[in-house]
C-alpha cells in the first residue's frame, strides 16, 4: 500500500491512506519495516499521520501495535496525529487510545516529539 | 429453539455487593427527580422504560453454563460453571419429581466450566441421567477430581445420577437429542471446543474461551466457515482489543471487536458477548456493549448484526 513520508528533523511522519484490513495490511506491514528499521539506526521517532485512513481493522490495529511494539523495543517512538472521526471512534472502542498518543494534527505531535521537529515542519 | 443464559461471567464468579446495590438504588432514586409514584408496579415500569439497563439489572455474576432448550424431553446445556447451580433448580422444578436426561457439551475443563457441578441438583437423583460430551481425554478425571478428597465433601461415586462421559470427535456432526452437533477446536490453554448446534433450521454456536490470532488468515477462514449463517454466536468477547492483543495475548480469551469482525464475515444474524471479565462492573458491561454497536455500525455491510450482552437469566429465542 502506499506509505507516503516526510522527515521533519528527527522525525519521520508516515502517512498510510485509504483503508487497512485483512487483505492489505501485510503490505503495509512490509512497507513500514524500513521506516522502523531506520528509526532504530538514527534515532527517530515516527508520526502516523493518519488524515488518509478512512478505516482500519483489527488487523490493521494489529499492525500498529506491532510497530509500537518494535519502536519501543528501539528506545524510540511512534505516535498517532489527525485521525479522521471514524477511525478516532474504532481506536477508542478498541481501547487503542490508551496504547497510544494521539493529536488532533501533525504539527502538534511533532512539537510533543521535538522542537526540532516542529520547527522543520514549521519551515515547511 | 430458545437459549437460556445460567451463567454469564468468565474465570471466575462475582457477585454485586452492598456498595453496589446502595449505589444503584440512590442513582435511581436520583433519576426519579421526586416523581410520585402510585404503586410498586408503577416504580418498576419507570424504571424498566427510563432507567439504564445497569442500573436496575446486573449482568450476574455465574461463571459459564448455557442452556439450548431445542424442544425435546431431553437437556442440553454448555458447560458446567456455577450456573449449573441454577439451572439444576430449573430442571429439578420442571420435571417434578420425574428423572431427566440432561446432555452436557464442554467446551474444556477449566475450573470456572465444572465447577457447578457439584451443585447440580439432578445429579443427586436416581434415575436421571446426565451424558458429558467433550473432545478431551481429561473430561471425567476432570468432574471426578474436583469432588475427591479434600476439596469436596461428597466424592464423585457417591453420585445418584447415571453419570457418562462420551467422546466426541472434532469437526465430525453427531446427532445427540435430535440435535445435529458439530465441536471445533480453539485456541485456549490445553485447548477448548466450540459447538455448532443445528435444528429445525436454526443455528446456535457457542465459542468461548477462544482466542482468534488475527495473522492466521486459515484459522480465521475456519471459524467463518464454523460459524457461516448462524441465528445466534455466543462469543467469547473478554477483553478489549488492544488487551487481547498485546498484555494478555496467549491468555486465550477474544474481543469484541473480533467478535463482530467474524460474525460480519460469516453473515451471522446475532452476536452475543459473553465471558464477561470478572472485573467489569454492570455499567463496564454495558459500555462495552454499547461500543460494541456503535463498531458493528461503522462497519456494517449488507446485513445488519443484532449485538446483546448475555446476563445471567437472559432468554433469546432463535
Amino acid at each position: 500500500m502506499p506509505l507516503a513520508h516526510r522527515l521533519y528533523d528527527n522525525a519521520l511522519v508516515l502517512a498510510p491512506a485509504g483503508r487497512l484490513d485483512h487483505d492489505n495490511c501485510e503490505a503495509f506491514r512490509e512497507a513500514l519495516a524500513p521506516h522502523l528499521e531506520r528509526t532504530a539506526k538514527d534515532g527517530m521517532s515516527i508520526v502516523l499521520d493518519l488524515s488518509g485512513l478512512e478505516y482500519v481493522s483489527s488487523a490493521g490495529l494489529r499492525c500498529f501495535m506491532l510497530a509500537a511494539k518494535q519502536a519501543k523495543a528501539q528506545h524510540s517512538r511512534i505516535v498517532i496525529a489527525a485521525m479522521q472521526p471514524v477511525v478516532a471512534e474504532i481506536f477508542q472502542i478498541a481501547r487503542f487510545n490508551l496504547v497510544f498518543e494521539a493529536f488532533p494534527k501533525v504539527r502538534d505531535a511533532l512539537s510533543a516529539l521535538s522542537p526540532a521537529a516542529a520547527a522543520a515542519f514549521d519551515r515547511g | 429453539m430458545r437459549v437460556r443464559f445460567w451463567g454469564t461471567r468468565g474465570s471466575i464468579p462475582v457477585a454485586l455487593t452492598s456498595a453496589d446495590i446502595r449505589d444503584k438504588v440512590a442513582e435511581a432514586l436520583f433519576r426519579a427527580e421526586g416523581r410520585r409514584f402510585e404503586s410498586v408496579g408503577e416504580a418498576h415500569d419507570f424504571a424498566v422504560k427510563h432507567l439504564d439497563f445497569a442500573l436496575t439489572h446486573t449482568f450476574g455474576g455465574h461463571s459459564p453454563c448455557v442452556e439450548l432448550e431445542t424442544g425435546t424431553q431431553e437437556y442440553l446445556a454448555c458447560d458446567m460453571g456455577s450456573g449449573a447451580r441454577p439451572f439444576g433448580a430449573h430442571v429439578l422444578a420442571r420435571q417434578s419429581g420425574k428423572p431427566a436426561t440432561v446432555n452436557v457439551f464442554m467446551s474444556h475443563v477449566h475450573w470456572d466450566h465444572i465447577m457447578g457441578f457439584p451443585f447440580f441438583g439432578p445429579a443427586y437423583v436416581p434415575g436421571t441421567h446426565i451424558r458429558i460430551h467433550g473432545c478431551h481425554e481429561v473430561i471425567e478425571q476432570a468432574f471426578r477430581l474436583q469432588q475427591a478428597p479434600p476439596c469436596f465433601p461428597v466424592e464423585f461415586s457417591q453420585l445418584a445420577a447415571d453419570i457418562e462421559f462420551v467422546k466426541l470427535a472434532p469437526g465430525h456432526t453427531h446427532e445427540i437429542s435430535a440435535v445435529r452437533v458439530t465441536p471445533t477446536p480453539q485456541m485456549h490453554s490445553g485447548e477448548s471446543y466450540g459447538y455448532r448446534f443445528e435444528v429445525g433450521g436454526k443455528v446456535v454456536v457457542y465459542t468461548t474461551d477462544s482466542e482468534h490470532k488475527l495473522e492466521n488468515r486459515a484459522q480465521t477462514e475456519r471459524f467463518v466457515r464454523f460459524f457461516h449463517g448462524a441465528d445466534l454466536v455466543v462469543f467469547d468477547a473478554m477483553y478489549s482489543l488492544a488487551d487481547a492483543i498485546s498484555v494478555k495475548a496467549d491468555w486465550g480469551h477474544s474481543s469484541n471487536i473480533i467478535g463482530v469482525e467474524l460474525c460480519q464475515m460469516a453473515r451471522v444474524k446475532h452476536l452475543v458477548l459473553f465471558h464477561h471479565e470478572p472485573a467489569y462492573d454492570d455499567a463496564a458491561i454495558e459500555g462495552v456493549l454499547r461500543e460494541t454497536r456503535r463498531f458493528e455500525e461503522l462497519t456494517r455491510g449488507t446485513q445488519p448484526l443484532q449485538i446483546s450482552a448475555a446476563y445471567d437469566g437472559l432468554e433469546i429465542d432463535v
